[in-house]
């Protein structure tokens, strides 16, 4: 006898899998993500996870979750709110009661549902679902650790090791649900595991009892389907933020016909960028991990000055050790990509969470009239896109760049169509080629890009420095030469606009409300935007990816609209830059600082409030 | 046939005026460095020069080779990034006892627990100089300084147990006024692999005048200093009829031929000696106990950090079957949509 299951076609759906932070909920998620992907479906993830490597067990301070949306058109955004809670624990319910969407099902660990986790959890009674006003959610108990354990009865493992595979019962679990096969998962499951034997049997046997039993217990829970999504022809892989920059660097390198250096050191959530280029010793990285921030930047700037591509990569706090070091590179006009996961400050912040706050410090934050040239990518892949363009910039300039991405950025995934190096603009970077004609500080009439020679190079013997210097190189504190020397970096940073497109429009070319971003908030504003375009509502995006210098035709966008909206991660920073920059226009602004990306939701209302005004 | 490089100081020399005070002991060891490269055998161009901040930190402008005058403190971190993008360099690091050891302490003894191939010369005037007069980490306690009136309340480094406590391979100490032992301990620091330190006590004529002169005075010099060389006994004095022997696990000063004291007594000196304890000892002498060790005291080959960078790349590269960014990006997890 089968019972009929009822099947929901979904054009979208959004999961969130949480539970300790050591459950393993990262590699569920991530998972679960990459066998969507194969499936066709188009996909945005979302870990937010706490910054202690294991608070204390059963803890809200100690959830990890994982969100993940994916669906059969493009999908911009991990959701807002999730259809589907997997919760190892009540605290994980706990946690994520706010991000569910209303009447959504929650599947949970019963045999988790005790009064010692329930006093962890710091609920004030033994019906945490009805504590939390969760009444009308469709709530599936699991008794997952019990399941488990008797999925291994006949194993030789050790406890620890049992409650260690617990994620992989929900991971089977919601696989049976959303209709996905398990063989991806299986497949790297005997990659890692292969060599020992005990570790995968017991991870695909529980793997394939989560699935069984879900699909032994169909009539407790609907199965969701979602269709593939109509993508572009071509080679397809996930990647997050911080490896697309990474790649992007090495992209470049190879471009450029340079080597690639990286002094680095360990910050959330920017370590994988050095993590990614230390992989990558067989293409030539010489990866530095430093003895602090400021370390990290400097021996980049050596690296510069012996000719190679120099990166550094940091986050917020790390950025503001480097400053005094970046004047340098400033002052020296030497090449260099500063790469700058932001995350919430100020001070340590909120390490693993997102934010868009540290604008401000890399436009203005150093001793001097001291300008770099500032990009912001706007994806997880685009990442890839705007790091190497940023390298590029640095090159073919001799200036240094900043790389603004943040920690939604970095850490979320999505699928990206693999590009060919052929492809990519070519890069050439200013090398020196006469050395008879050789000054450090001549210059490109056009560009004000002076040249670079480097140690090794006979005949360009020169010296270079901190201190202010006459155009052949000389140190020299004549007021006059300061203040052309002031000019000639600034305005060099200036011209940069002619490497950088125009500002495109998304919607009406003109019209009541254009909506203005920056950064790593295009997926919400940009779905915010169509979704109310798809009803009617008249309104336009302007998404920045070049802040400094801003592209040449943003103030003929602007003037096209009656009343502008810049939406951003922290309480002004864009709107204040642009208010600065093109004072005849007036602004709105809506900022959001709570370490969490923009919801559609809320931002389709701001915007239908200033319409409607 | 490698082509034969005749350089001379003159080669070295660049056109910009040495600006540093009439009498100041930098002058001299300019001289000192610039005759080391011309006799260092290595292509002028393959030089680079990397500075901190302080008078000493002028240094790359008055050499004629590359040269990168930098910010105060990371001259260390700088050079270690120069050295390690391109380990064929020959790079020197000039730095001061307040660049180096005070705001650029963590990037000192990070580089020398690493192991660059780098040579520090470190200018100790136990004096900031260039902003006119407050004691450093190697001035004496309760000495007096603009910014410590009442004489200084803190004891000083010994640069030398600092290179020791890191880990270091290569330390070597000279003085500014005597230029052909100062020439001689450059090239040995120059010809080791790894990170070279060499303490220079150097004379600060305006803010600092004679702070080295006990030690520095030519006259008095064969007293009280001891020249000490690799396989060679630690024999000193004016008239060489003092050494250095172990007496119950510490150094001591005995006459030769005296309390029947023989010349196979004295220790031979052994710059190779993995074990830091007698080095430390050579380095902490001090007078009027001891005569103060100039020389190199330290050199043991060990592994280094630059070579091990190219080395492990090298093995990448031969292993791996990714050698171009598009086969990375086509490697892994990846799917087609037709």
């Amino acid at each position: 006898m089968s019972i009929e299951t009822k099947v929901i076609e979904l054009e979208e759906v959004s999961i969130r899998f949480s539970g300790d932070s050591g459950d393993g909920m990262q590699l569920t998620g991530t998972l679960f993500s990459d066998t969507s992907s194969l499936l066709g479906n188009d996909i945005s993830t979302f870990p937010d996870y706490p910054s202690e490597i294991r608070a204390p067990q059963g803890t809200v301070a100690g959830v990890s979750g994982f969100q993940i949306q994916f669906g059969n058109k493009k999908v911009s955004t991990p959701g807002d709110l999730a259809h589907v809670l997997v919760a190892m624990n009540p605290a994980a319910v706990k946690a994520n009661a706010k991000f569910m969407m209303p009447g959504g099902t929650i599947f949970y660990d019963s045999d988790s549902f005790n009064q010692k986790n329930f006093e962890k959890a710091k609920f004030k009674t033994e019906d945490p679902f009805t504590e939390l006003n969760l009444l009308d959610y469709n709530k599936v108990p699991v008794p997952i650790t019990q399941l488990t354990r008797e999925a291994l009865k006949d194993l030789e493992i050790d406890n620890k090791s049992i409650l260690r595979s617990k994620n992989m019962f929900a991971l089977g679990l919601i696989c049976w649900v959303f209709s996905r096969p398990l063989d991806y998962i299986e497949k790297y499951l005997t990659k890692k595991f292969g060599k020992k034997e005990l570790v995968l049997e017991s991870n695909l046997r529980v793997l394939h009892a989560g699935y069984n039993y879900a699909w032994n217990l169909q009539h407790m829970t609907p199965r969701y389907v979602v269709h593939p999504a109509p993508i572009e022809k071509g080679l397809y892989r996930n990647v997050n933020g911080n490896y697309a920059t990474a790649w992007g660097l090495l992209a470049a390198a190879e471009k450029a016909g340079l080597e690639l250096f990286i002094g680095s050191y360990p910050i959330t959530p920017a370590t994988e960028v050095l993590q990614a280029l230390a992989e990558r010793k067989d293409l030539g990285v010489k990866s530095f991990q430093a003895e602090d921030e400021i370390a990290g930047i400097c021996t980049s700037i050596g690296a510069a000055f012996a000719g190679d591509l120099a990166v550094t990569s940091t986050s917020g706090p790390g950025f503001a050790l480097k400053s005094e070091a970046l004047g340098l590179s400033v002052m020296a006009e030497l090449p260099l990509v500063v790469v700058n996961v932001q995350r919430g400050g100020p001070s340590t912040g909120l390490p693993t969470k997102t934010e868009q706050s540290d604008l401000l410090q890399t436009l203005y934050g150093r001793n001097g009239e001291s300008p770099v040239v500032v990009v912001a990518a706007s994806t997880p892949s685009d990442c890839f896109h705007y790091a190497y363009m940023s390298a590029k910039i640095a090159l073919e300039r001799m200036v240094p760049v900043v790389l603004l991405t943040d920690g939604f950025l970095g850490n979320g995934t999505e699928p990206w169509k693999v590009p060919k190096m052929a492809e990519l603009p070519s890069i050439t970077p200013r090398i020196a080629k006469d050395a008879s004609k050789f000054q450090p500080y001549q210059r490109d009439p056009q560009t004000l890009a002076r040249e670079w020679a480097f140690p090794g190079m006979d005949g360009f013997q020169h010296r270079i420095g901190g201190l202010e210097k006459d155009p052949s190189g000389n140190v020299s504190h004549d007021p006059a030469n300061h203040q052309l020397m002031s000019e000639i970096r600034r305005d060099k940073v200036d011209r940069v606009v002619d490497m950088i497109p125009d500002l495109e429009l998304l919607g009406e070319d003109s019209g009541d409300l254009l909506v203005v971003g920056w950064g790593g908030t295009l997926g919400h504003l940009d779905t915010a935007v169509r979704e109310m375009h798809a009803n009617g509502t008249k309104l336009s995006l302007a998404h920045f990816n070049y802040i400094k210098p801003l592209p040449a035709n943003t103030a003929a966008v602007f003037s096209r609209f009656k009343n502008i909206v810049v939406c951003e991660l922290n309480l002004g920073q864009f709107v204040g830059y642009l208010r600065d920059k093109l004072p005849e226009f007036k602004y709105h602004q809506f900022n959001k600082v709570q370490g969490l990306p923009f919801t559609i939701h809320e931002l389709k209302d701001n915007f239908l409030k200033l319409m409607e005004e | 046939m490698p082509e034969t490089l005749n350089y001379t100081l003159k080669d070295f020399k660049s056109e910009n005026e040495v600006r540093w005070c009439p009498g100041c002991g930098d002058h001299a060891v300019l001289n000192g460095i610039q005759k080391a490269m011309a006799n260092l055998g290595i292509r002028h161009e393959d030089f680079a020069v990397i500075s901190g901040i302080g008078c000493s930190s002028r240094f790359p402008y008055y050499m004629s080779t590359f040269g990168f005058h930098t910010i105060h403190g990371r001259a260390a971190a700088i050079a270690s990034g120069v050295k390690c993008a391109n380990p064929k360099l020959t790079v020197w690091e000039i730095t001061g006892d307040g660049d180096a050891l005070a705001i650029g302490g963590n990037h000192f003894i990070h580089c020398i627990r690493r192991n660059i191939d780098l040579n520090i010369i470190l200018f100790n005037n136990k004096i900031y100089g260039l902003t006119k007069g407050q004691y450093s980490p190697t001035t004496d306690r309760g000495f007096v300084t603009k910014t410590s009136p009442m004489g200084t309340i803190e004891d000083p480094f010994v640069p030398g147990r600092l290179v020791l406590g890191a880990g270091g391979t290569f330390f070597a100490r000279c003085v500014d006024n005597n230029l052909k032992h100062s020439q001689e301990v450059f090239e040995e620091a120059a010809k080791f692999k790894g990170t070279s330190v060499v303490e220079v006590l150097q004379n600060c004529v305006i803010f600092n005048d004679g702070i080295h002169e006990a030690i520095s005075d030519p006259k008095t010099r064969e007293e009280h200093q001891i020249f000490l060389k690799h396989g060679e006994p630690m024999i000193f004095g004016n008239d060489r009829d003092k050494g250095l022997i172990l007496d119950k696990g510490k150094l001591r000063v005995v006459k030769i031929s005296e309390g029947g004291v023989k010349p196979e007594d004295i220790l031979i000196h052994d710059t190779t000696d993995e074990d830091g304890f007698l080095h430390q000892s050579l380095i902490s002498m001090k007078l009027p106990d001891f005569p103060v060790a100039m020389g190199v005291i330290r050199a043991v080959p060990s592994k280094v950090y630059d070579q091990a960078m190219e080395e492990q790349i090298a093995e990448a590269k031969s292993k791996s079957r990714i050698s171009s960014v598009d086969q990375l990006l086509s490697s892994g997890n990846t799917w087609t949509v037709e």
